[in-house]
């Protein structure tokens, strides 16, 4: 069973990375819930697979008598999935408000902080025009709108 | 008296929580906020004062027994930074009362504000490494608000990156504390330093130590981790960048200092030459980058960036002086920053924007404000007789001391730079007549004018401050670093006399 779980958590942060390596912010969003996911798995799978050996103890006892799952990785993975879940609905606000401001998706052309001069955005490299991701209304690149709307 | 550990956290809670109630009653929000973090410095003050007589102090929340509870942990590093978390609190909640406008205001920035303090010195007292997680979620969840309030184009971008980045550093650091517990059985800070020696797989120790070692250098934005701040810290208005500037990054500084002297110390010729080689780089990398920039807060942001390289420095150095260094290092860094920052802030009140290029005039305008930049300006550089030269000697001995030739010349070399840079903002923003031939009228002393000229000047007076009673203060920062360099009375302390 943990050779399983190593593989799917292996893949899931694998496939996470490949995510976030991507241009558009929509799939660096879902890297992100799939880190958080992979994150959750690998703490469950590391803290010891126990089986069918709930953390109760006996009534009339004061310590459980037969050897028990450790209950400690399962509230740290609770934590850490309501921590994650606030966190991932904030930066899916925040893509969307970034697309309403910025009128772009395309990380490559969000490089307005980074430069060392302000940037015309009209000088950045051309428009991401990979196959998938032309977009079937917008078949010619428009001028891309400067500043807030 | 243990129950003082707790108001630094629940005081700025409650303060917030009261301000969000009540969020278009600006006053009583100001007034709210002004309490939280008065109340954080105070009780900062007190914590020095209790610790510095009777040893760390140790509060087990919910009488939860150490090893098995959250413990929050109050040792003379976590009571000075707290003290100074409360002291930057006040500066900015006062400078934003005439910095924020109201539509910011209205949009609960105080409160924000307030979440971040608390998340900000939880992270200083927790005692337990799980909850370390949580306050730094709490932190950035502030800080990612913050940075994004107000929606401007910029702001969004660099939210963006600040936001992914911090993201995925935080679950390397999950990762890293799931590794840990698995191999340990424990996530107490105290009980972790005592199992960690005898755990029986030394590499992946050292692999979890090299996980730690990125997630906290992504928050303390350490080579070659840094890109996201400059990225992101000059979007929002100055005084955001300030509060940022002085508390943010050192978070994760103090979080490498606590971990890599507590926890991972089993191999110190390895992991910390690593830390002192990271240290060297990110000094100059950040001054370069500094050199190169020609907008005030972006040249700020690089020069946080440089300045972290000394702190972390400190550590890796890994002697009793070198860590005191780097506590002393720290609190120094955080005013002149934060100053540096307000003052940018004032700034940005009167000029268009913060290019090098059309700004000037500042000094024939009020030449008291010249020395107001001033002032924390050489102290970054470290120019004798500002604290920041004290803090700059205290490390070169340390690392002359041990031989460390290496980060010496870095070290220089940084200082000279950083004088250099801090020169060319003085001849640009002050000496240069103004290119826009105007007059610059800066900010009364009124009531309005008041807010943004207190902080700032309270701050410039706190470098000379320190720079001339820097006895009794090295002497403070000297006995943490003690602390910090022999961990076993932070260890009999939270576990009890008897380990």
């Amino acid at each position: 069973m943990q050779v399983v779980l190593a593989f799917l958590i292996g893949g899931l942060f694998a496939i996470a990375i490949y995510l976030m390596l991507r241009r558009t912010v929509a799939r660096v969003i879902i890297g992100l819930a799939l880190l958080t996911n992979a994150t959750n798995l690998l703490i469950f799978t590391v803290g010891g697979l126990t089986r069918a050996a709930p953390p109760l103890i006996p009534e009339g006892q004061d310590r459980p008598t037969t050897p028990i799952a450790d209950s400690m990785p399962q509230s740290l993975i609770l934590t850490a999935i309501v921590i994650g879940f606030g966190v991932l609905a904030f930066m899916m606000v925040l893509a969307f408000r970034t697309t309403q401001v910025v009128v772009e998706d395309d990380t490559d052309r969000m490089q307005a902080t980074d430069a060392l001069v302000p940037v015309e955005m009209t000088d950045l490299a051309e428009p991401y025009d990979e196959e998938e991701e032309s977009h079937p209304h917008d078949p010619v690149p428009t001028p891309r709108a400067q500043g807030a709307t | 008296m243990a129950n003082l550990l707790i108001l630094p956290i629940i005081l700025p809670f409650f303060a917030a929580a009261l301000g969000l109630l009540w969020r278009t009653q600006r006053r009583l929000q100001r007034l709210l906020s002004l309490l939280g973090a008065a109340g954080i410095f105070a009780t900062g003050i007190a914590l020095i004062s209790v610790v510095r007589q009777s040893g760390p102090l140790v509060l087990a929340v919910g009488g939860w027994p150490a090893p098995f509870g959250i413990t929050l942990v109050a040792d003379l590093l976590s009571a000075i930074l707290v003290t100074l978390t409360g002291g930057i609190g006040l500066a900015v909640v006062v400078f934003s009362f005439s910095a924020i406008d109201a539509q910011r205001e209205r949009f609960a920035y105080f409160p924000l504000l307030l979440i971040l303090l608390m998340g900000v010195c939880g992270a200083f007292l927790t005692g337990d490494i799980f909850n370390l997680y949580v306050w730094f979620e709490v932190l950035l969840i502030a800080s990612f608000v913050l940075l994004a309030l107000g929606s401007e184009r910029a702001q969004m971008e660099g939210a963006i990156k600040y936001v992914t980045i911090n993201l995925i550093s935080s679950m390397l650091f999950l990762v890293a504390v799931g590794l840990l517990y698995a191999e340990a059985g424990t996530l107490n800070m105290a009980d972790l330093s005592q199992v960690i020696p005898q755990a029986p797989n030394p590499g992946l120790i050292a692999a979890i130590a090299a996980l730690f070692l990125v997630a906290f250098g992504i928050k303390a934005a350490m080579f070659p981790l840094y890109f996201w701040l400059p990225a992101a810290y000059h979007t929002p208005p100055p005084v955001v960048s300030a509060v940022f500037a002085g508390l943010l990054t050192k978070v994760g500084v103090y979080a490498l200092l606590r971990m890599f002297t507590l926890v991972f110390v089993g191999d110190v010729g390895y992991t910390h030459a690593i830390i002192l080689t990271l240290a060297g780089v990110t000094m100059v990398v950040g001054v370069l980058g500094a050199l190169a920039q020609s907008e005030l807060r972006r040249i700020l942001s690089f020069l946080i960036v440089s300045h972290i390289g000394f702190a972390v420095m400190g550590l890796g150095l890994y002697t009793p002086a070198g860590l005191s260094g780097a506590v002393f290092y720290i609190v120094e860094d955080m005013i002149v920053l934060t100053g540096l920052f307000l003052v940018a802030g004032i700034i940005d009140q009167v000029a268009p924007d913060d290019d090098l290029r059309n700004l000037g005039g500042f000094y024939a305008a009020a030449p008291l404000f010249g020395l107001l930049f001033l002032l924390p300006a050489l102290s970054l550089a470290g120019v004798p007789p500002l604290s920041g030269f004290f803090a700059k000697l205290a490390l070169l001995r340390a690392s002359v001391a041990i031989g460390q030739y290496g980060i010496v010349a870095a070290a220089i070399c940084t200082s000279v730079l950083t004088l250099l840079a801090v020169t060319r903002m003085w001849s640009e923003v002050f000496w240069k007549p103004n290119p826009r031939q105007e007059a610059i009228v800066l900010p009364r002393f009124g009531a309005q004018g008041l807010a943004l000229w207190l902080p700032v000047i309270v701050l410039a007076g706190l470098v000379v401050v320190l720079g001339l009673a820097v006895g009794p203060a090295f002497g403070l920062a000297s006995a943490a670093g003690q602390q910090l360099f022999d961990p076993s009375v932070y260890v009999r302390a939270v576990l009890g006399a008897g380990q």
